[in-house]
């Protein structure tokens, strides 16, 4: 059952290639001129929208134009000599084979350079590892392979997945043309939200393996290791959308976490979060988990039709099970078993809900019970006992879910 | 001279067995370093062959011919297979070929140790290659290892531990024979400070490789015991730390990278001398500047790892230490410049190498040293600029000077010229399509595009495609490689003995082809 969500423009590979010789060759000129190559093509770091960020672009140009001054004078001296002294010139090759002073010259001015690049190096990262006085602190957790952000301090708690059209047009084979989606691969559902002018602190772990979170705009990155909590920290300085990557192999779908981060006046800050609490306002404690707090707590047991859930089904299985048991239902056996077909599609509807609820323990499926409201489990299980020949004609209810919490 | 008469006519000398047999229980230096080179030649098309497929996928954003999960079993596989089946096979290869001719040896000291050593690797690669057809497919969780990423590996995971065993058990052995043979087995007269550069720089890499890959081997069976035998070495709910695994593992991977570089140092500075036709300048500050670069490289390991949230001292700490680096480094560069200079340059095909090497090396260098660099480090660490900084030193560095060794000596090996006209193209293709590969690399990192991934954001598509079409240029570039070294096995202009008219070193002393047993009878040094 595929609806409307897979249709996007699609086109041959001989149309893309064409494509590709056009553009580049307008691309080469404008090479040619590299400062407007620079903006168009991303040839380099850019300097963010933090005091940090700025700071480390600087610190990169500088040991960049090092590097180069450096670069011209040894290279100016071995392409001098390449065309200076060669036998087919006639010269005759000296006889000199080595010098202590040289030596020694050679080896105190690149100590000297390095002394001075080492200075406002470590001057900036005490800066950075400065985590002290935040405003706010947000922890961040990885997850194979999405994010969570808890806001610890406001009690807001929401996991954050890569946006459904760039999860369909990433499937292998899907002939959906990535330049036709907007902000390929760094578009999520739920983006974090963090107010301008306010030092917000990242707590940063991981539920699996470890991931990175980057977004380069806010000058670095921090790994997300299990069982461990890293810090940072950055203040943004103007408001806007800022998009990143999780930055450390974690797997299958290690390219397809991306973090967006949205940086907005206070005002607007407090308003979004009064909105998002507003929702959550009446939730009960959370039972052992500690961390977990469902999205949304309101009770919502309204009966819904077969339509209605297939439609809500299909997207949450897209965005949250689709990384795994493919969009096809065929799953990658044996580390992630097929649901077209499967014993657990088309057997007994409770325990088809537990193992979505609370997961499959000494394997990879996780628990989902802390981050799927009642609906929206009902709507994925609905989904999957009637999906891709799964014609169970089962239909589940969020009082069912709810009942088996 | 012919080799028929050569190999019989001294004392009661023998010649190889015949067939296999001659290659199964070679004792023979000669043979041994051949079996390493073509071992080596043969992984680097196997490795090859997965960038290939790596670069397949990326040349435009989307998913167009392998699934996620496959694609990093093509890197991990890609990065194991050139460090461990290309390069440095290659390096112990030549040092086989020419350790005992540059010292004045009839052979390596421990000869059935090295029959041993060689044959142990095509059993660790068969190990590590079978796991492609394995249910879960092979390791995916990257060269590094990391757990507990590396720990969800299917059915390939001890296959991985057990080749990984294997590499280093060989590696080790391989060592061993070279520092033995170099500190026994010299000529009388060659005091160390009178050895050529290339046997320096092998018996510091020898000792590097000792140090270091137990530390490996001890890695990889903490990992072992944690899957299999109930330990949480690197399991937090354990009480072990996964950070502590890259400890250890960077421990052994940073004077890695200088096992990989150092004998390149070492063929550099035998090369740049025979084409400037003018002494290595410099020739004991080159032995130190070596000595120093290895001892670097035990007290640097966590510039690797700025990202884990290390205390500020500890990146203090390993950002200077890691700059420290770039002085000998700079001092090697500076001695093959002063080398060149005033010389009387040709410009041969090893020649043409080692020149590239210089550059393209040298770039490599200077993108490392920004590495160094702390705050930009948080930027660039996993990201494209990595992996365009680790290339320019692995390929148009480590490569390049296996190459460029490979046509200085193959007149030594063969008894032919190799032809030269398509040397230079080999050469020109290799250059240009190197720096096409890689140096677009450099912007994709800096505009934030992450390493290991399969498919990229819309902005990062046109230098993908550059890079893309400049691997597959690369790649077919190879097979030329191939065919000059095969055609000059079979035949081709008769090399003289000192080959090069600026050859200097013992094994130039020696008739070409080089006798199947050589200095039977050591050389007297003055």
């Amino acid at each position: 059952m595929t609806t409307g969500l897979t249709s996007a423009p699609k086109r041959t590979f001989v149309a893309r290639l064409a494509d590709w010789f056009r553009r580049s060759a307008g691309a080469l000129a404008l090479l040619c001129l590299s400062s407007v190559a620079a903006a168009e093509w991303g040839l380099n770091m850019t300097p963010g929208v933090t005091d940090v960020s700025v700071e480390v672009y600087k610190l990169h140009m500088l040991i960049f134009y090092i590097c180069v001054a450096i670069a011209v004078v040894v290279f100016g001296a071995m392409i001098y000599s390449i065309f200076q002294h060669r036998k087919s010139k006639g010269v005759t090759p000296a006889t000199f084979e080595g010098s202590t002073k040289v030596e020694i010259v050679w080896t105190s001015i690149p100590f000297i350079i390095l002394i001075a690049m080492a200075i406002p190096s470590a001057r900036a990262l005490i800066q950075i590892e400065d985590t002290r006085a935040p405003d706010m602190t947000v922890k961040v957790t990885g997850y194979q392979w999405m994010w969570q952000y808890e806001y610890l301090d406001e009690g807001l708690n929401f996991y954050s997945n890569l946006a459904i059209d760039s999860n369909l047009a990433r499937q292998l084979g899907s002939e959906i043309d990535p330049e036709s989606v907007e902000n390929y691969l760094l578009e999520v559902d739920k983006p974090l939200v963090v107010p301008v002018g306010k030092k917000v602190r990242i707590l940063l772990t991981s539920n699996d393996v470890i991931h990175a979170w980057w977004v380069p705009a806010l000058g670095g990155k921090k790994d997300a290791i299990p069982g461990f909590i890293n810090e940072m920290w950055f203040k943004v300085n103007t408001p806007g959308i800022y998009r990143g990557q999780c930055a450390e192999l974690c797997g299958k779908d290690h390219g397809f976490m991306p973090i967006v981060v949205t940086a907005m006046a206070d005002a607007d800050y407090q308003q979004w979060l009064d909105e998002q609490t507003g929702r959550t306002a009446d939730l009960a404690e959370p039972a052992d988990t500690g961390s977990a707090v469902t999205q949304t707590a309101v009770v919502d047991d309204r009966e819904r039709s077969m339509d209605e859930l297939m439609a809500a089904g299909e997207k949450s299985y897209i965005t949250h099970c689709s990384a795994c048991h493919m969009v096809n239902g065929a799953g990658m056996p044996p580390t992630f078993p097929a649901l077209a077909g499967s014993a657990v599609a088309t057997g007994d509807i409770a325990a088809h809900i537990d193992i979505i609820l609370n997961g499959k323990a000494g394997t990879t499926m996780m628990a989902f019970g802390a981050q799927l409201s009642d609906f929206e489990i009902a709507a994925v299980t609905t989904y999957e006992r009637n999906a891709w020949g799964n014609a169970t004609g089962d239909v589940v209810q969020a009082s069912d879910v709810r009942a088996q919490r | 001279m012919s080799t028929e008469t050569l190999t019989h006519d001294e004392h009661h000398d023998h010649g190889p067995e015949s067939g296999l047999k001659r290659w199964l229980f070679t004792t023979n230096h000669k043979d041994i370093g051949t079996l390493y080179l073509l071992f080596s030649l043969l992984m680097f098309f196997v490795g090859g062959a997965m960038a290939m497929v790596i670069r397949a996928e990326l040349f435009q954003p989307g998913l167009q011919f392998v699934d996620p999960a496959f694609y990093n079993q093509m890197t991990t596989m890609h990065a194991l297979i050139m460090i461990f089946g290309a390069v440095m096979p290659a390096f112990v290869g030549l040092a086989n070929w020419m350790l005992p001719m540059m010292v004045g040896a009839p052979d390596m000291a421990l000869p059935r140790m090295n029959n041993w050593s060689f044959w142990i690797l095509p059993f660790a690669f068969t190990l590590l290659l079978s796991t492609l057809f394995m249910p879960g497919g092979a390791p995916a969780g990257g060269w590094t290892m990391y757990p507990p990423l590396v720990l969800q590996l299917g059915d390939a995971f001890p296959f991985l531990i057990f080749s990984v065993h294997l590499m280093g058990a060989s590696s080790i052995m391989g060592a061993i024979n070279i520092i033995v043979t170099i500190m026994n087995m010299r000529a009388p007269g060659m005091s160390l400070l009178k050895m050529p550069l290339f046997p320096w720089t092998w018996l510091i890499t020898a000792y590097l490789l000792i140090a270091v890959m137990p530390v490996l081997a001890g890695a990889v069976t903490m990992l072992l015991t944690d899957q299999f035998f109930g330990t949480s070495f690197f399991t937090a709910s354990g009480g072990g730390d996964p950070v502590m695994f890259q400890h250890i593992f960077w421990f052994f991977g940073h004077p890695e990278v200088y096992i990989m570089i150092l004998p390149a140092f070492g063929i550099i500075s035998e090369v740049i001398p025979t084409f400037a036709r003018k002494k290595l300048f410099g020739y004991e500050a080159m032995v130190y500047a070596t000595a120093s670069i290895a001892f670097l490289s035990f007290i640097v390991w966590a510039h690797h790892m700025f990202t884990v949230g290390m205390p500020l001292s500890g990146q203090l700490f390993f950002m200077i230490s890691t700059m420290l680096i770039a002085v000998p480094t700079g001092v090697k560069v500076f001695n093959w410049v002063a080398t060149m200079w005033r010389g009387a340059m040709t410009f041969e095909t090893p020649m043409l190498f080692a020149l590239a090497f210089l550059f393209l090396f040298t770039i490599g260098g200077f993108s490392g040293l920004m590495l160094a660099i702390v705050p930009a480090d948080l930027q660039y660490h996993d990201s494209y600029f990595v992996v365009a900084h680790f290339h320019y030193v692995l390929v148009p560095g480590a490569i390049f000077s296996i190459m460029c060794a490979v046509y200085y000596w193959l007149p030594k090996w063969t008894g032919h010229m190799y032809n030269e006209t398509l040397g230079k193209w080999h050469f020109w293709l290799s250059t240009i399509f190197v720096n096409v590969t890689f140096f677009p690399q450099h912007f994709l990192g800096l505009a934030g595009m992450p390493r290991r991934i399969p498919d990229y954001s819309t902005q990062f598509a046109d230098f993908n495609w550059i890079s893309s079409v400049g691997a597959f240029g690369f790649g077919l570039s190879q097979l030329l490689f191939v065919y000059i070294i095969f055609s000059c096995i079979r035949g081709g202009q008769k090399a003289t003995d000192r080959v090069w008219e600026g050859s200097h070193g013992l094994e130039w002393t020696l008739p070409s082809p080089a006798p199947y047993h050589s200095f039977e009878t050591a050389p007297e040094i003055r």
